[in-house]
């Protein structure tokens, strides 16, 4: 049987007023966990669920959570991310265009296990009609009871706030995400201190993604051990993911952790378009190593499959190639975007950023020299695990995989002096 | 120019959902560029800046950090394309070159008569309808190809006719 999932309402369907969404079950789980359970047990229930981030990182949230002070100080916050940016990502914004109110649950349970006064959703600047649509459904919750004080009788005073970004993709970072939401540049924080214990205003501060926040009020209302018959032992649930590119019909799919990209791309999808071959799948947003089709064909999508085969699940976006592209091109792209990014605080991504972008223009133009390949290759690896933030990292692997996994096409436009796919090839 | 007393009541009334003033300023650079032709004048930033206990350096800081404030004037229908991955794999520069062509400008510049700019911007998470253009702070409008940049120009320019602000509340319309 289909798996039908259990974040988005059913194909067609918006349950963004109040009364739609708790028709069909919602705010149960905020019911049940303020009424009935203490908040060390919606911890323990969410730690249990094997629940993971679904920002990027892939972080347990249950483990996350518990990493907040025991000795109790207020304030504490939450800080959502909305903030959705990595190239190919468009998976939050389903949500906050068609179940708002499963977020703000997800705020108001997370809000109660952690004992949080108010919670920021840092939402994109561009995203207009999800800001509206949120707000909205923010002012629905308050008025039902939800939000404000003293909610369902448990004590707890709790709001939640929507705060627009302006365009940064750095501000998606944890603590570039902070230091923009008290309104400064979106330059990320030295860790430690960890927001758990020094966030917003200094204040302990929990951070998740949105989906991730959404996930929660299934967890609580179907409990643990439902939520991990879903998905794989170490990946449970399921996610929405995103497909783009040359595929016949794009989409974002809601569909269990394990399920193998090849069905993802060619039945929920569609394929590609006639006549054409798969060349290669971006499986996570553009942060994320590329695969060749070969590898693409046979990986599941979940945390550990995508390891082995040496790439990352990221945000679950899927960029699709077929054989008229250029691999060239698409890094030319991807190195642009992560040099127009980079907050400039450390050099290796500041310089690094710069020189990937040059170098790969080169390739393109066929002015390049075999051995700046062995340049770019040398370049990516003083960028990884040297900076104040992954930013760095990202841009190694989204730009350097290119080049090692299809180093036969970048060495062609060297020997023919430029590109091989002119013709046929999108362009940059 | 000032502030209008509208436009302060506006951001001051966003002071209550934060514990520190300057929190706001994103938000206030947002109304200021909703209100105050699409982009921050040097002549706003000293008033900004006091109505929030901040100096003006953190406030133009703010502004050169983030794409999506203008410290330079730009047209009343800004049209931005995204060009990222997904975007140009179908088509996204194809679009902006209709644009430089239809409206006679290059990509980054405003017309004589102040109507348009055209910017590019990077992925607007919209790419399952890409290529993606956001006029303003409008709504997107999305799975747009060159052949549709006249109509959209056309719309644009019907709106200007009939006195539609620049916006960016207003809805660029979709096809
Ligand atoms: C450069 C960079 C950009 C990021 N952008 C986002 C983003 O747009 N949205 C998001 O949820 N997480 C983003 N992250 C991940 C966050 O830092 C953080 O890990 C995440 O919000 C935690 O939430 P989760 O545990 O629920 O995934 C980004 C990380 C980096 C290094
Ligand atoms: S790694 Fe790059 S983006 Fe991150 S803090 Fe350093 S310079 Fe800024
Ligand atoms: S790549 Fe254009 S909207 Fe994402």
């Amino acid at each position: 049987m289909a798996f039908e999932g259990y974040l988005l309402p059913p194909s067609g369907q918006n349950w963004s007023r109040i009364a739609d969404y708790k028709a069909n079950g919602g705010y149960e789980g905020a019911e049940k966990a303020l009424r009935s359970m203490k908040p060390a047990d919606v911890v323990a229930e969410v730690k249990n669920s094997g629940l993971r981030g679904r920002g990027g990182a892939g972080f347990g949230s249950g483990m996350k959570w518990s990493f907040l002070p025991q000795d109790v100080q207020r304030p504490r916050y939450i800080a959502c991310n909305a903030d959705e940016s990595e190239p190919g990502t468009y998976k939050d914004r389903q949500i906050l265009e068609r179940n708002p109110h499963e977020l703000i649950e997800g705020l108001l349970i997370a809000a109660w296990a952690n004992t949080i006064d108010a919670a920021y959703v840092y939402m994109r600047g561009e995203y207009r009609g999800p800001f509206e649509n949120l707000n909205a459904a923010i002012a629905e919750a308050r008025a039902a009871g939800y939000l404000g004080k003293n909610v369902l009788g448990s004590g707890l005073d709790f709001d939640v706030f929507v705060h627009r970004g302006a365009g940064a993709y750095i501000c998606g970072e944890e603590t570039g995400l902070m230091e923009s939401l008290e309104g400064r540049k979106g330059q990320p924080r030295k860790r430690p201190p960890f927001p758990a214990i020094a966030g917003l205003w200094k204040r302990p501060t929990v951070i998740n993604n949105v989906e991730t926040m959404s996930h929660v009020p299934h967890v609580i209302r179907k409990g643990a051990d439902w939520f991990k018959t879903i998905g794989t032992e170490k990946s449970t649930g399921s996610t929405i993911f995103g497909v783009s590119g040359q595929v016949v019909r794009p989409g974002a799919f809601e569909l269990p952790f394990g399920t193998p990209l090849r069905e993802i791309i060619f039945e929920h999808a569609g394929g590609l378009r006639p006549g054409r071959t798969l060349k290669a799948v971006i499986p996570g947003g553009v942060s994320m190593p590329v695969l060749t089709a070969d590898t693409a064909m046979q990986v599941d999508m979940d945390h550990d499959s995508l390891q082995k085969v040496g790439s990352l699940l990221g945000t679950g976006a899927i960029v699709v190639f077929d054989d008229t592209s250029c691999m060239v091109r698409a890094a030319i792209i991807i190195s642009r975007f992560f040099r127009h990014e980079s907050c400039g605080q450390c050099t290796q991504c500041r310089e690094g950023t710069g020189w990937l972008h040059k170098l790969m223009l080169q390739v393109e133009a066929g002015t390049a020299r075999k051995s700046d390949l062995d340049v770019v290759d040398e370049i990516t690896r003083q960028m990884e695990g040297k900076t104040i933030c992954a930013l760095s990292d990202a841009a190694a692997w989204g730009t350097g995989w290119f080049l090692r996994r299809f180093r036969p096409e970048f060495e062609a436009h060297i020997d023919r002096g430029g590109c091989p796919h002119a013709g046929t090839s999108f362009e940059v | 120019m000032p502030l209008s007393e509208e436009l302060k009541a506006r951001i001051t009334a966003e002071f209550p959902k934060y514990p520190e003033r300057r929190a706001v300023l994103l938000t206030a650079l947002h109304f200021v560029q909703e209100e105050c032709g699409g982009w921050v004048s040097p002549d706003v930033v000293p008033e900004i800046a006091e109505l929030l206990g901040i100096l003006p350096i953190d406030v133009e800081e703010v502004v050169s950090f983030y794409p999506m404030y203008h410290s330079d004037p730009v047209g009343r229908f800004h049209v931005q394309v995204c060009t990222n991955i997904s975007c140009c794999i179908r088509g996204a520069r194809g679009v902006v070159r209709r644009l430089e062509e239809n409206l006679d400008v290059l990509s980054g510049e405003v017309t004589g008569d102040g109507l348009f700019s055209i910017g590019e911007v990077e992925c607007l998470g919209s790419c399952g309808t890409a290529p993606v253009v956001m006029v303003n702070n409008e709504r997107f409008v999305e799975n747009v190809s060159a052949d549709d940049v006249p109509a959209l120009v056309e719309r644009l320019r019907a709106r200007a006719a009939a006195g539609g602000t620049n916006g960016s509340n207003g809805q660029a319309g979709g096809r």
